[in-house]
């Protein structure tokens, strides 16, 4: 079981919550069953989101394991310059 | 990947200062810039582009410019599908307007004709009718609700209503109770701010040659961050697979993030195409300013409680960033780097992105942060000088560190930004004395860096020497970063080692240079291909000797047995294998690909001192300090470059750089001179000093450095400027005459 926070503007797709506990081993797995839980956070799921895991951010790594009791954090898929 | 546990490894090569590889070329001229190549046939392209800020396109005549002598084709967006996909569509509608002119500049047909010369006097005979439409563009304007709609329908699900459809997306982050931290505080400070956009001001416009022959291959040359990500593009907009399109990436004359999309190459392709000759458009600088993505304006505003001792209590920012006529996603980035520096048990950012009749913003060094955190560390700074409290020993009390909870979600791990701080409280700019009209700044600054898709193939050549191939445009003194990576690896002279950039035929898929990650990713790449070719020299060592190829170790750049009991071998160097690679199982080569993760934030703190002229309200920058983690220096020289060119572009972002637009929503200054970059007797010598606290997740420890520097400036010399002439000024640039105004006001 990992708590997954989500940013402030995603709550109000997801019944208000800012964290979400979820059974999921890896990343594709977190994105996967927020997807079907909440479909109203699938257009930003599409549009693209990165994820930090233990303070480290992982931008497209699908199958990046998360271990138990991690911090896991959904963020804004990332740019750079 | 790991950082190297290691950690008392004494680097051998890597920290080194040798000359850069690219420089002899560059100084002599020999380099091959995106203007320098030609072909047989090739002909001269050119852009037709709009006179309005906004306007329909009720009509477009080419028939008397395809009649002209020497002309070979003309095209419009007539002659582009539509994409299905948004993004795409968006790049091609930038590329090639289609229905209307969303901005002054935007291009809306093209020539290629035998000369330059033909090409403009045909562009001179297309007859466009435009039905002209109301323009907006400023950034709080285009928020309100009967401001004129630049593109319908593209607001995303998460904007409130009350909005005017230029609003396009909306963000928010932040944790804790932020009533209960305002009734904390001793003192809150509110204040809105405005940034002007500024471009990344690249030396070299903007400049491709494009051929797509009969059988539809094709080939580009351009200059840009990433050839891969210009073959997806153009792949896509032109309806062609990306392995028919091979692209060369030439050498650079700057990009800071302004060259990480296409503008001009799917319309060479084009006008390729439908003249079956090569195809070469070169910018104009008046063109890279119309056409280009600045970075985004911005309206703020910010509020901040600070207990009398200096501790904050809250912080908010609301972000409103107006990123041209197509969506874009920056102030998502701001809003997240706004308080990163902070240690905050109650904090909110929100931020809006904004629809304008301008240019589309592209990206810039940290895209979104400089401003943002602009505003921030003004507050900071104001509430410091309200309560009298030293601004450095302030941002130290609240200086988020590891294990801070940060303001955008994540736990810090380990982070750079106390340590930083403590060199600049140490150094001795920050206690040297001013003198009347002079003043002190400070500012941190932050930025994420990632990684990314990225491959290296490394070469043993039968003669001892060591070749890379890899696909990322060298922007910053990558190759020679990435050489001393190998060489320390390899256990070789860095002379040893030729780092080259292949085009998109030769390697699999490598993201753009941008979010300071090649050093960091490619140097990951580097270092695991040379351990494979290590592995591969080894086994061939063993091979030799006739014992397990785990009995043999690789040290000082040759292969040993592990210990006495593996026999009793003279050590074999690289060069030694591999002049008898032929004989041992052929030739010996690693190579690496992955999608790095793990880059590590980057922290940074800059000093400025200045003086302000009473009299013209010039500001002049006297002394300048920059202090960043860069984890490892690779190459210091290279690394001391990009803080002290990232300081440089944010002074001149606080003191002079602007889009000016007329009432008339047309661009004002498309050129420099009138657009005011700094030179180089506009500034005092930027000092520097580098820290290293290793990144984590890089075997040497490495972080990316090239965002970061540009962030503090204009804080840092927002704060001096302010500090000098005892009025505050919440608004970019400070030119002399604001600067002039606020102390006449003043009085």
């Amino acid at each position: 079981m990992v708590r997954v926070k989500i940013w402030g503007s995603l709550r109000p797709l997801a019944d208000g919550q800012s964290e979400i506990e979820l059974e999921a081993r890896t990343f594709k797995e977190v994105l996967d069953q927020l997807g079907a839980r909440y479909p109203a956070l699938r257009p930003q799921i599409k549009r693209g989101v990165s994820m930090a895991l233990n303070g480290r951010i992982y931008r497209e790594a699908w199958f990046t394991k998360i271990p138990p009791e991690s911090e896991v954090v959904l963020m804004p898929y990332m740019a750079g310059g | 990947m790991a950082f190297d546990q290691n950690s008392k490894r004494i680097f051998k090569v890597v920290g080194s200062r040798p000359p850069r590889p690219d420089g002899v070329e560059k100084v002599t001229g020999r380099a091959l810039y995106g203007a320098d190549m030609t072909a047989p046939g090739m002909l001269s392209g050119a852009i037709l582009r709009s006179p309005h800020a906004h306007a329909r396109i009720v009509s477009i005549d080419t028939s008397a410019a395809e009649a002209l002598q020497g002309v070979k084709a003309v095209v419009t967006s007539a002659d582009f599908g539509v994409p299905d996909d948004e993004f795409l569509r968006d790049v091609q509608d930038n590329c090639m307007a289609r229905g209307k002119v969303l901005y002054h500049g935007h291009a809306l047909g093209a020539v290629a004709a035998t000369s330059a010369a033909v090409a403009k006097q045909a562009l001179a005979l297309i007859v466009v009718d435009y039905e002209i439409l109301p323009h907006v563009t400023d950034v709080d304007a285009a928020m309100r609700p009967d401001a004129p709609v630049v593109q319908e329908g593209r607001s995303l699900e998460n904007v409130g209503p009350g909005l005017s459809q230029n609003v396009t997306s909306y963000c928010e982050f932040g944790h804790g109770d932020l009533d209960a931290g305002f009734d904390q505080a001793d003192l809150i400070i509110s204040r809105s701010f405005k940034t002007a956009a500024t471009h990344q001001g690249y030396i070299e416009p903007h400049a491709c040659l494009a051929s797509l022959s009969a059988d539809g291959r094709g080939d580009l040359w351009c200059c840009t961050q990433g050839q891969f990500f210009v073959r997806t593009l153009c792949a896509g907009i032109l309806g062609i697979e990306a392995s028919q399109l091979r692209v060369t990436a030439s050498e650079i004359g700057g990009g800071f993030g302004g060259k990480t999309t296409v503008f001009i190459e799917p319309v060479a392709l084009t006008l390729a195409r439908k003249s079956g000759r090569p195809v070469k458009i070169v910018m104009s600088r008046e063109e890279v300013f119309k056409a280009t993505g600045p970075t985004v304006s911005s309206s703020m505003d910010i509020k901040i409680g600070m207990t009398r001792e200096g501790r904050i209590t809250a912080a908010q920012a609301q972000l409103r960033y107006q990123g041209g006529a197509f969506p874009c996603g920056t102030v998502e980035m701001g809003a997240q780097a706004a308080f990163a520096a902070y240690d905050l048990a109650a904090v909110q950012t929100q931020g809006w992105n904004v629809l304008t009749n301008r240019p589309k913003e592209a990206a810039y060094r940290a895209p979104g942060a400089p401003m943002a955190i602009y505003a921030v560390e003004s507050v900071v700074d104001e509430l410091c000088q309200q309560l009298a409290l030293d601004p450095l020993a302030v941002r130290l009390m609240n200086a988020a560190q590891k294990g801070t909870l940060s303001s955008y979600g994540p736990t810090f791990d380990d982070i750079g930004l106390r340590a930083t701080l403590e060199a600049a409280q140490a150094h001795p700019h920050y206690s040297a004395p001013l003198r009347p009209n002079q003043g002190r700044g400070l500012s941190c600054g932050f930025w994420f860096n990632f990684g990314g898709n990225t491959c290296v193939s490394l070469n043993i050549n039968t003669d001892g020497t060591v070749g890379i191939t890899e696909g990322n445009p060298d922007i910053g003194g990558s190759r020679a970063s990435i050489s001393l990576m190998a060489a320390e690896e390899l256990g070789i002279p860095y002379d040893k080692v030729r780092t080259i950039v292949a085009d998109t035929s030769s390697l699999g898929y490598n993201d753009v240079t941008d979010g300071s990650r090649v050093t960091f990713s490619v140097g990951l790449a580097t270092i695991e291909a040379a351990r494979s070719a290590i592995k591969v020299m080894c086994g061939r060592a063993a091979r030799i000797w006739g014992i397990e190829e785990d009995a043999v170790i690789w040290e000082d750049g040759c292969a040993k047995p592990a210990g006495p009991n593996a026999g009793a071998f003279p050590p074999m160097s690289l060069a030694e294998i591999a002049a008898v690679s032929a004989n041992t199982g052929g030739p010996i080569a690693g190579h690496f690909e992955v999608n790095a993760d793990g880059a590590g934030v980057s922290f940074g703190v800059h000093l400025a001192d200045v003086e302000v002229d009473p009299e013209t309200g010039a500001t002049k920058v006297l002394r300048y300090t920059v202090f960043q983690d860069a984890g490892k220096a690779v190459h210091p020289d290279y690394v001391e470059g990009q803080m002290q060119g990232g300081a440089v572009q944010g002074i001149g972002w606080a003191l002079n750089e602007e889009y000016i637009y007329g009432a008339d929503g047309r661009l004002q200054n498309a050129g420099f001179l009138d657009y005011r970059t700094p030179v180089a007797s506009d500034l005092p010598n930027i000092d520097t000093v580098i820290l290293e606290i290793p990144n984590p997740g890089h075997p040497y420890g490495v972080r990316g450095v090239g965002e970061t520097p540009i962030v503090p400036p204009l804080a840092a010399l927002s704060n001096a400027v302010s500090r000098a002439i005892g009025v505050r000024l919440n608004e970019l640039p400070m030119s002399p005459p604001k600067v002039l105004g606020a102390i006449m006001q003043r009085g």
